[in-house]
C-alpha cells in the first residue's frame, strides 16, 4: 500500500479495538516467565555450551603477544576464539568499531576472545586464564580536550537562515550559555544474548535484537555470507532503548564459538561488559546563543554541539531540534565531532533530542527570565505552525502550545513563584519547571504477512519487535479492529527474519509503521476474503467476526474453509514527509524539593501533557511515557558514565555505580494525551510516544531546580556537589 | 568463577579452626558480598565454610543491660527488632537505610562489617589496585574518586568502608565478639576491627587468619535523641556520600548536653574522633572541623567535607527538636 496522500476515513477509525486501553497481549507470558527471552532459549536447539567473552583490559593499543594454552586445557573447555583464528571478518554497516578486537584494540572492553565451555562457570574461569600481553597507546578520552580539533562530521554540515551572526548583535536581549552532557549507558535489564547454531552452512541466532533486517544484512556483512543462510529470531526483548538496534559481539562471539565448537553456543554480556563492550549515549558540550527583541520575540537563534566518537563514527545530534522548534528569522546550528578513543557513541533513546533539550530547554528558561516573562509565554510567542527553515512547509499537527497551556492548568503553574529560592517547607526548598517536548516522526515503509485460518483465527507475521515497549498489543489491535474480529482472534507472531520485512524497533517509528503495514496487509486480506466469498461490492463490511455485502452476512472463517488464506503487503510512503513537518510535541512540569542543608534533589511530582497523533494504545502508551519521563528524571539528576581520561574507560561499569531512579525517586508521575489524528503520518493517523517522554523532561527538572534554589547548573546530571556551595547559609 | 569446595561448619570453634588451616578458605553467611565478587574473581577461594545453621541468629539481652546480636542475624531482623527499635535507633536507622529490602533480609550482621569496599577500580580486574593484588598501585588516586574517601586514607589507597550499620555500631560503641582458630575468645571494641590502609590497604581487619565473629555487643542503652542521616544521589539503593550517626543528648547550652557522632562515606572504616565531640555544643562547624581536621580529599570529593558539615548542622537541628 502506497500512502501519499493524507488518510480519509478508513477502518481504523471505528475505534473499536483501536485506541482503547489495553492489557499487553503477551502480558500473561511475562508475568509468569514463560515469554522466551534469548538466553533462556534452552529448548530450540539441543547439546548448547556456553561462550564467555574476554574484553580488553587496555582502550587503545595493540595485542602483542596471546596466550591461550592454559584456558584450552582448563576443565570443560571445548574451545577458544581469538581473532588469530576467526578467519577473515568483515564490519557490520552500523558497527563502528571491529566486534571482535585484536590485534588492534580499539576500545575498552572490546571483545578480544570467546572461551567455550560445558558450563558458564567453566568458561569465565578459563577465560581468566587467557594470558593478553598489550602495547598500551596514548588515546583521546576527554570531551573537552579534544573539542579544539573537533570537525565537521561527514553528512552533517552546519545549517544557516538569514544572517545569525548580524541578528544575535543587533538583539536586545541575548544569551549565550554552554552546557553540557555526560555520557550515558542503555542500562537495559536484559543484557545482549545470543545463541548461536549451525545447520550446515545456515546460521540460526536467538538473540536480543530491536532491528531484525539490519541485523541480518551485518552479521552477513561481518561473517561473509549470504543473508538468505542467515536467520535471526527475537520475538522477545527485555528492553533496548537503543542499545540493541544493532549486532553486537554476542551474536558475532556466539556464532564464532558455535563454528568452533561444532555445538551450539550461548553468549551473555556480563554487566560490567555491557558499558564499555557496547554503544552508549555520547556525551555533548552545547553552545546556545538565543537573540530576541525586548518584547520576546526571537530574532536570532544558535546551537552549537560538539560530541565525540571513534574513528569512523557519527557525532550526537543534538542541534536537531532547534532547527525546527522555534520561530526566529535568522539560524545557526553546527555540529563538531572529535575523535575520542572511548567506546563506540551511538544511538539511545531520542538520540539528538535527548541531549540537545537538556541544554536548549534550560537556555529557554534563562532567556525568559532575562526578559522577565513567564517561560510558558516565551514559548508560546516563539511557536510556530511551519518549519523555520523552510517557510510555507507546515507541520502536519502542532499543538505545543495546547500542551502547555493544559499542562499549566493542570499543573498548578500559575501558583508557581517566579522568584527563585523562594518558597520553603521546613527543610526543603521547593520549586517548580517547565520545558517543551518534540521529537520527530519518522516514517518508513513496513512490511507484514496476514493468515486467516478455517477457524477465523488472523495470525500476523512479521520481522518487527516489542522491546517491551506493547508492539504485540497494537498490531493485535490493528488487525482486529481491521478484519472486525475481536482482540482474543488474533495471533501475532513477531522477530523473525523469516517474516517480512518491517520497520523495527527504533526512533519512536515503531508503532506508526509497524502498525501501518499490518493495516495494510490486512486490507489486502479484506479484498482476499471478499473475493474468496464472492462479493463483489466494493466496499464489504468486516464486523464482530462476520463479513457482510449486499445484504448477505458470513462469518469471515467460512473464507479460509478450503484452505488458509495468506496475504502479504507493506507500507510504504510518498512525499508527505517532505511536504509537511511531522513531529510531536509535549509540555513537562516538573516539582521538585531540594534539602536546603545536603543539596539531596528529590522530585515531587511529573506531568507530561502529549500531542502524538492518535493513542493506539493509552494504557502501554502512558507506560511509555512515564518510562521515558524516569529515563529523563535520571539523565537529569543522576546518570553518568564516569570517564576515567588517562585510561579511556567507563568506571561505573555495574548497576551499583551508574545509577539510574529507583522507585524512590520517582513519586507521582501523570501522563495527558491530547485528542489528536494526524491523517498525514499514516493510515493509523498515529505517531511515536516512546522516546517523547525523554525529550525535554531533563530541562524541566533543572529548571525546577533554579526555581527552588537560584542556581543555575549547566552540567548534568545535577548533583548535589554542584549546588552544595550555593545554598543557604546553616545555622 | 574458580571451582571451590564447601562444607557446613559444626560449631563457631570449629569454623574457626578450618579456616585457619584450610588453604583459601573463607567464611560465608548471607553471601551478598562474597558471590558477587567470586563472580569477578576478584575473591577466589578455594574452600567455603557455611555458618548457617550454627545458631548464630539470636539477639539476646546481657546481664549488665546491654544486647547481644548474633553475627548471623539478618539484617531486616535487627533492624525490626523492638528492642533496638526502643533503645538503639540509630543502629536501625542505619539498617534500613542500606541496600534493598531483598539484601538485607539475607544479609548478616558479621557481613555487613565485613563487606569490601566499593570502590569502582577494586571491582575492575583489569585496574591496578593495592586492596585487591597488593603492590600493583592505587589507580582509584587521580582517577574518578567522586565516591571515594577523605580521611584515613593512604598514598596506597582511597577506598571507603561503604557500611551503613558499621557506622551507627561505632557510636553506640559496639564490641565485636570473636573465636579464634585455637578456641580462645575475645573482644574487640568496634573502633578497633577496622584498619587504616596505610601501606597495606589488603589488610582490613584485626581478625587473624580464621578468626571468627560470633557477636556483636551493644553496652546498655544510653538514651538521647538516635539518628541517621544519609546522604545520596538517588533516594534510595546507593552508598552514602556521607552519611552522620548520631546520639544527641538534648541539653541547656545551644540545645545539646553531649553527642556523640560518627561519619560514613568518608573514610576505610566507620569515622568517630572522640575528642572532636567535646565541641558538640559549638556547633557542626567545630565538630566537622575536629573529624576531618586530617582530610586529604580529591578534587572530586573535596565536597564531602562541607557535605558532611552541613549534614550535621542539619542532625543538631533535628536533635533539638
Amino acid at each position: 500500500m502506497k500512502f501519499d496522500t493524507p488518510a480519509a476515513t478508513n477502518p481504523i477509525d471505528q475505534l473499536k479495538v483501536v485506541g482503547k486501553a489495553t492489557d499487553r497481549i503477551d502480558g500473561p507470558l511475562k508475568t509468569t516467565g514463560t515469554a522466551p527471552y534469548a538466553y533462556e532459549r534452552h529448548d530450540v536447539v539441543a547439546n548448547q555450551a556456553y561462550g564467555f567473552i574476554l574484553g580488553s583490559a587496555i582502550a587503545k593499543g595493540r595485542i602483542s603477544r596471546m596466550d591461550v594454552a592454559a584456558a584450552k586445557a582448563a576443565p570443560g573447555v571445548i574451545a577458544v576464539v581469538t581473532a588469530e583464528n576467526a578467519g577473515a571478518l568483515g564490519k557490520g554497516k552500523w558497527n563502528t568499531a571491529a566486534l571482535l578486537g585484536g590485534p588492534e584494540i580499539q576500545h575498552y572492553h572490546q571483545a578480544v576472545a570467546l572461551v567455550v565451555a560445558e558450563t558458564f562457570e567453566q568458561a569465565r574461569d578459563a577465560a581468566s586464564l587467557i594470558k593478553v600481553d598489550y602495547q598500551a597507546e596514548a588515546g583521546a578520552y576527554d570531551l573537552a580536550a579534544a573539542r579544539s580539533g573537533a570537525t565537521v562530521a561527514k553528512g552533517e554540515p552546519d545549517s544557516t537562515v538569514g544572517d545569525f551572526n548580524g541578528a544575535y548583535a543587533a538583539a536586545p536581549v541575548q544569551l549565550d550559555a554552554t552546557y553540557t552532557t555526560p555520557d550515558q549507558g542503555h542500562a537495559m535489564m536484559e543484557p545482549h544474548a545470543t545463541i548461536a547454531a549451525w545447520n550446515g552452512d545456515k546460521l540460526t541466532l536467538w538473540t536480543a535484537n530491536q532491528m531484525i533486517n539490519w541485523g541480518v544484512k551485518d552479521v552477513s556483512q561481518t561473517l561473509n555470507m549470504p543473508e538468505e543462510n542467515i536467520r535471526l529470531i527475537s520475538p522477545y526483548i527485555g528492553g533496548g532503548f537503543g542499545g540493541k538496534l544493532f549486532v553486537r559481539s554476542d551474536a558475532l562471539m556466539a556464532a564464532l564459538g558455535a563454528k568452533a565448537a561444532g555445538r551450539p553456543v550461548k553468549v551473555a554480556l556480563t554487566r560490567p561488559l555491557m558499558f564499555n563492550n557496547t554503544t552508549h549515549r555520547p556525551a555533548t558540550i552545547q553552545r546556545i546563543r538565543i537573540g530576541t527583541t525586548r518584547e520576546g520575540r526571537i530574532t536570532a537563534i544558535g546551537h552549537e554541539s560538539w560530541s565525540g566518537d571513534l574513528p569512523g563514527g557519527k557525532p550526537e545530534t543534538a542541534v536537531q531540534q532547534t532547527r525546527l522548534l522555534y520561530a526566529g528569522a535568522n539560524r545557526l546550528t553546527a555540529m563538531r565531532l572529535a575523535v575520542l578513543d572511548l567506546p563506540e557513541g551511538n544511538a539511545m533513546r531520542a538520540p539528538g533530542e535527548a541531549p540537545g533539550l537538556m541544554a536548549l530547554e534550560i537556555a529557554m528558561d534563562e532567556m525568559a527570565e532575562k526578559l522577565g516573562m513567564d517561560p510558558i509565554q516565551f514559548r508560546i510567542l516563539n511557536d510556530t505552525q511551519e518549519d523555520p527553515e523552510k517557510p510555507g512547509r507546515p507541520y502536519s499537527q502542532r499543538q505545543l502550545a495546547e500542551c502547555l497551556r493544559q499542562g499549566a492548568e493542570r499543573f498548578g503553574w500559575a501558583k508557581r513563584s517566579p522568584k527563585p529560592a523562594s518558597v520553603r517547607e521546613g527543610r526543603w526548598l521547593v520549586g517548580v519547571g517547565v520545558a517543551a517536548g518534540f521529537r520527530n516522526n519518522l516514517v518508513t515503509k513496513s512490511a507484514a504477512r496476514v493468515r486467516l485460518d478455517g477457524q477465523g483465527m488472523v495470525t500476523v507475521e512479521t520481522d518487527m519487535t516489542d522491546i517491551g515497549t506493547g508492539t504485540y498489543t497494537i498490531i493485535a489491535q490493528t488487525a482486529a479492529e481491521t478484519m472486525g474480529v475481536p482482540l482474543d482472534r488474533v495471533a501475532v507472531r513477531l522477530g523473525d527474519s523469516s517474516f517480512p520485512v518491517s520497520c523495527g524497533s527504533g526512533g519512536q517509528w515503531g508503532a506508526n509503521n509497524s502498525t501501518a503495514g499490518v493495516y495494510a496487509a490486512c486490507m489486502k486480506l479484506r479484498q482476499a476474503v471478499a473475493r474468496k466469498l464472492g462479493f463483489n461490492a466494493a466496499e464489504p463490511q468486516f464486523a464482530d467476526g462476520h463479513v457482510s455485502s449486499g445484504g448477505h452476512t458470513v462469518p469471515l472463517a467460512q473464507a479460509a474453509k478450503d484452505g488458509e488464506l495468506v496475504v502479504e503487503d507493506l507500507i510504504e510512503y510518498g512525499d508527505l514527509d517532505k511536504k509537511y513537518q511531522q513531529s510531536t510535541f509535549a509540555g513537562h512540569f516538573v516539582e521538585v524539593a531540594v534539602d536546603g542543608a545536603t543539596g539531596e534533589i528529590r522530585l515531587r511530582r511529573m506531568l507530561a501533557v502529549c500531542a502524538a497523533g492518535r493513542i493506539l494504545n493509552p494504557k502501554s502508551a502512558r507506560s511509555q511515557v512515564i518510562g521515558a519521563m524516569t529515563m529523563g528524571a535520571g539523565a537529569a539528576l543522576m546518570e553518568e558514565l564516569a570517564v576515567d581520561k588517562r585510561r579511556g574507560f567507563f568506571v561505573n561499569h555495574d548497576l551499583a555505580g551508574y545509577e539510574v531512579p529507583v522507585h524512590a525517586d520517582i513519586p507521582h508521575q501523570e501522563v495527558v494525551f491530547l485528542d489528536e489524528v494526524d491523517p498525514i503520518s499514516s493510515p493509523m493517523k498515529a505517531k511515536g510516544v516512546g522516546e517523547l517522554g525523554i525529550c525535554g523532561v531533563g530541562a524541566a527538572v533543572a529548571n525546577a531546580v533554579y526555581n527552588a534554589t537560584g542556581v543555575r547548573v549547566r552540567d548534568y546530571p545535577i548533583t548535589l556537589d554542584k549546588i552544595l556551595d550555593h545554598l543557604p547559609e546553616m545555622t | 568463577m574458580k571451582p571451590f569446595t564447601y562444607e557446613r561448619a559444626t560449631s563457631p570453634a570449629d569454623a574457626a579452626a578450618k579456616a585457619a588451616s584450610i588453604p583459601g578458605a573463607r567464611f560465608i553467611a548471607g553471601g551478598t558480598n562474597l558471590l558477587d565478587l567470586m563472580k569477578l574473581q576478584i575473591e577466589t577461594p578455594a574452600h567455603l565454610i557455611d555458618l548457617n545453621g550454627l545458631g548464630l541468629d539470636k539477639i539476646e539481652d546481657t546481664p549488665d543491660g546491654g544486647l547481644r546480636i548474633g553475627a548471623l542475624v539478618r539484617n531486616t531482623d535487627l533492624a525490626a527488632d523492638m528492642r533496638v527499635r526502643r533503645h538503639y535507633g540509630v543502629l536501625s536507622r542505619a539498617l534500613v537505610a542500606g541496600a534493598s529490602g531483598q539484601l538485607r533480609n539475607v544479609a548478616t550482621t558479621a557481613g555487613n562489617l565485613l563487606q569490601r569496599t566499593r570502590c569502582p577500580y577494586f571491582y575492575d580486574p583489569n585496574q591496578p589496585c593495592n586492596k585487591r593484588q597488593p603492590g600493583s598501585g592505587c589507580s582509584a588516586i587521580g582517577g574518578v574518586s567522586r565516591q571515594l574517601g577523605i580521611v584515613g586514607t593512604s598514598e596506597a589507597c582511597i577506598a571507603t568502608h561503604p557500611s551503613d550499620m558499621a557506622v551507627a555500631m561505632r557510636v553506640l560503641d559496639a564490641t565485636v565478639e570473636t573465636v579464634r582458630p585455637g578456641g580462645a575468645f575475645r573482644a574487640i571494641p568496634i573502633a578497633d576491627l577496622h584498619r587504616l590502609p596505610g601501606d597495606t590497604p589488603h589488610v582490613e581487619t584485626t581478625l587473624e587468619q580464621g578468626e571468627l565473629i560470633t557477636a556483636v555487643t551493644l553496652p546498655k542503652p544510653v538514651g538521647g535523641v538516635q539518628l541517621y542521616h544519609k546522604v545520596r544521589d538517588r533516594a534510595s539503593y546507593a552508598f552514602a556520600l556521607v552519611s552522620v550517626a548520631a546520639i544527641m543528648q538534648p541539653g541547656d547550652t545551644n540545645g545539646i548536653a553531649w553527642g556523640r557522632v560518627a561519619l560514613g562515606g568518608v573514610a576505610p572504616k566507620p569515622w568517630r574522633v572522640e575528642a572532636a565531640e567535646a565541641h558538640m555544643k559549638q556547633g557542626a562547624k567545630a565538630v566537622t572541623a575536629g573529624l576531618l581536621a586530617d582530610a586529604r580529599p580529591t578534587a572530586d570529593n573535596r565536597f564531602k567535607i562541607k557535605l558532611a558539615e552541613r549534614t550535621l548542622a542539619a542532625v543538631l537541628t533535628e536533635a533539638r527538636g
